[in-house]
């Protein structure tokens, strides 16, 4: 890997984990003291993915222009990095009517055609749509693939599997990413899951499967390199697992007194850590480190800044867009 | 036969001069090939749909003309395939996907009502999702509880998809044709008796002509299927025929003239038409294949009432499947479902005749 890729990594990791804390800022200023899920400007479930930013990174490194994205209820971090319109994305989650999808869809559903995203709050069900994207690049010019991401409790569901197989049947140029954050709200994945890796379970449906350890950004992007180049080149689908960190709650209000180890949590934060391996590596620097900080922090700033600006959709208008 | 066989031909179709009659499975199959030949990002997807034909006749010949490219057997794999269909329309192509039976939508709700039906809605309209999702419904061959309901009332209580349901080979090929080129989803929804098969009975207009040309059938449109002036009596599908038949036993031993109306689609539902019949008739029938509870005999009552009660010189009468799972011997099944005996009964009540 060569150093701008590894900046590039870290680049993209430090963007979606400023949003994410922005948007954790954002969510709880109007929920004190007591907190009311249906209050504030930001209302409603909030899933952020801190600690799961290697994932979205290493992955979507590999995609370009027209390649399609399929995420789960936790999506901004993917969203982010596969590269959705960050100010129209802030209005969608702040429910305005600049947002992605006008305020009708929030955090959960967010869809930027022009970058071919799309998420779901279905378990598992961003998949089989994905499949179809594929299907429809299949026929078409310039090798396009779409990936589908989802969480290592959506590897129990039926239609995790029926898409693996239909994928890996008719050698769709689609790879599945099961982000494993050890935690199905708060069922363990001891408890849910009779196998210790669901990479194994590609085996299954006769295509390669990766599980990558350690929450390791350098690591996904290498195999994710090759599932991509794979599914470019026509030879079908690939299952990769990532063993991630659900570094915050399943969603804002979760006390997360279910999970044993909680205190240690912190210390696994793969940003810091990355941080000091380039540093350690002479790629990265304090100041390189603080300007791209800071070229974050405004960027998300300014995305804050336009949902806010944004109107809030006219109750007269609550009817519109349900048919084309 | 002759008095109805005019009046069920399609409205907005061109009058066919050739009088070539098509069976309703076929006329389906002919208006998926035009539009295939049109657009080449038509494609067909769904359990036995390519070498067998479709089970129930809606494919038959695509594969032989437009090959496995274009014409795809799928793994018994609904959430999988009718999803897939959804992600090709949303990069632009225009699938046509079939779910063997409408029983088996609870495999695969989650991508038809969350996904199909929302997309476009929870994209602010940036997304659209132009497929065609068809599906056979309806009993009366002893198929029993999970192979013989319509349930058309449910994905019509669902928002965000258009549903159709055509009773005659000229409306099936003309809303096949239109459902393709809508740019919502459209749930298709064929009743097994209208069409022709040869190894059920047939019902006597299942076989009708059908133009030749390309031509699309108003989605959102109902038909006057008889007209009449003593009672409304507003149904849809299989049911449309046997209240075709009533009305011509009502009016040679009885005297009673009666209106029927084919909704053939739900959503949009053309109240306009209901409401200008019920208020020359001033009773109403509605009969409904589907459950009676919390469904389309509800909602016809409720936008009468909600325009004007005093339409209704009588109250209204529904006949509909008593709120029972559809049963297997032939004797019971025959108890529930809309037959002419009931719908007779229905109108003999409604009319004092």
């Amino acid at each position: 890997m060569d150093d701008k890729t590894r900046l590039d990594l870290y680049r993209v990791m430090v963007l979606s984990r400023t949003f994410e804390e922005a948007i954790l800022r954002e969510y709880h200023a109007d929920k004190k003291p007591a907190f009311d899920i249906g209050a504030g400007l930001v209302p409603g479930e909030m899933h952020l993915s801190a600690g799961q930013e290697p994932v979205a990174a290493g992955v979507c490194a590999h995609l370009r222009a027209g390649d399609a994205v399929t995420a789960t209820h936790r999506p901004h971090h993917v969203a982010i990095a596969h590269g959705v319109d960050l100010d129209k994305m802030t209005a969608e989650i702040f429910g305005r009517e600049g947002g992605l999808g006008r305020g009708r869809g929030g955090h959960m559903h967010l869809f930027d055609p022009n970058v071919h995203f799309s998420c779901s709050g279905i378990i598992a069900e961003g998949l089989p749509p994905a499949l179809g994207q594929a299907f429809a690049f299949s026929r078409g010019e310039g090798n396009r693939v779409a990936v589908a991401f989802t969480g290592e409790g959506a590897a129990n569901q039926g239609a995790f599997h029926e898409s693996l197989n239909l994928a890996a049947l008719w050698k769709l140029p689609v790879v599945f990413v099961v982000e494993d954050n050890d935690w199905a709200i708060s069922v363990a994945r001891d408890a849910s899951t009779c196998i210790p890796s669901n990479a194994d379970r590609a085996a299954a449906y006769g295509i390669p499967g990766q599980r990558i350890d350690d929450n390791d950004v350098e690591a996904i992007y290498t195999t994710a390199g090759d599932a991509v180049a794979r599914a470019r080149a026509g030879e079908g689908p690939t299952l990769l697992e990532i063993h991630t960190l659900r570094l915050w709650g399943h969603f804002e209000g979760d006390p997360q007194a279910y999970r044993p180890e909680l205190a240690d949590v912190p210390d696994q934060d793969p940003i810091p850590a990355y941080e000091q391996r380039l540093t350690q590596a002479g790629i990265l620097d304090a100041d390189t480190a603080t300007a791209i900080k800071e070229e974050a922090s405004a960027r998300v700033e300014k995305a804050i800044e336009f949902a806010k600006a944004s109107p809030v959709p006219a109750p007269e208008t609550a009817l519109d867009h349900v048919f084309a | 036969m002759s008095a109805t066989d005019t009046t069920t031909s399609a409205e907005g179709a061109p009058a066919g001069q050739s009088g070539r009659k098509l069976t309703t499975a076929r006329a389906m199959a002919e208006g998926i090939a035009q539009e295939m030949e049109r657009d080449t990002g038509v494609v067909v997807l769904g359990e036995d749909i390519a070498n067998y034909g479709g089970i129930f006749g809606s494919t038959t010949g695509l594969l032989e003309k437009f090959g496995p490219d274009r014409v795809l057997d799928t793994p018994i794999s609904e959430t999988a395939f009718i999803g897939l269909g959804i992600g090709a329309a949303v990069e632009g192509m225009r699938p046509v996907v079939e779910l063997m039976f409408v029983d088996f939508f609870g495999v695969a709700m989650d991508q038809i009502y969350n996904h199909m039906a929302k997309i476009h809605f929870e994209s602010g309209g940036n997304v659209r999702v132009p497929m065609v999702l068809m599906t056979a419904t309806g009993g009366g061959y002893s198929d029993a509880e999970q192979h013989s309901q319509c349930l058309w009332g449910t994905f019509a209580h669902l928002p965000g998809m258009k549903v159709v349901v055509p009773s005659n080979p000229a409306d099936a090929k003309g809303l096949m044709i239109s459902a393709i080129r809508d740019d919502n989803p459209v749930v298709y929804m064929f009743h097994k008796g209208i069409m022709g098969l040869p190894w059920m009975a047939k019902n006597p207009r299942s076989v009708a002509p059908v133009p030749e040309e390309p031509y699309e059938t108003p989605i959102g449109k109902a038909a006057v299927a008889r007209e009449g002036s003593d009672a409304t009596v507003v149904t849809l599908s299989l049911s449309v025929h046997h209240a075709l038949d009533v009305a011509e036993k009502m009016a040679a031993e009885h005297g009673v003239d009666l209106e029927v109306i084919d909704l053939r689609s739900l959503v949009p539902l053309d109240t306009d038409t209901v409401l200008s019949s019920v208020a020359r008739t001033g009773r109403l029938l509605v009969v409904d294949e589907d459950y009676q509870s919390f469904g389309l005999s509800g909602e016809i009552a409720a936008r009468v009432a909600e325009t004007d009660p005093g339409l209704l010189r009588a109250p209204l009468r529904r006949v509909a499947v008593p709120d029972v799972p559809i049963p297997y011997a032939r004797s019971l099944e025959r108890a529930v479902l809309p037959t002419p005996e009931r719908i007779e009964a229905a109108v003999r009540d409604l009319c004092k005749a």
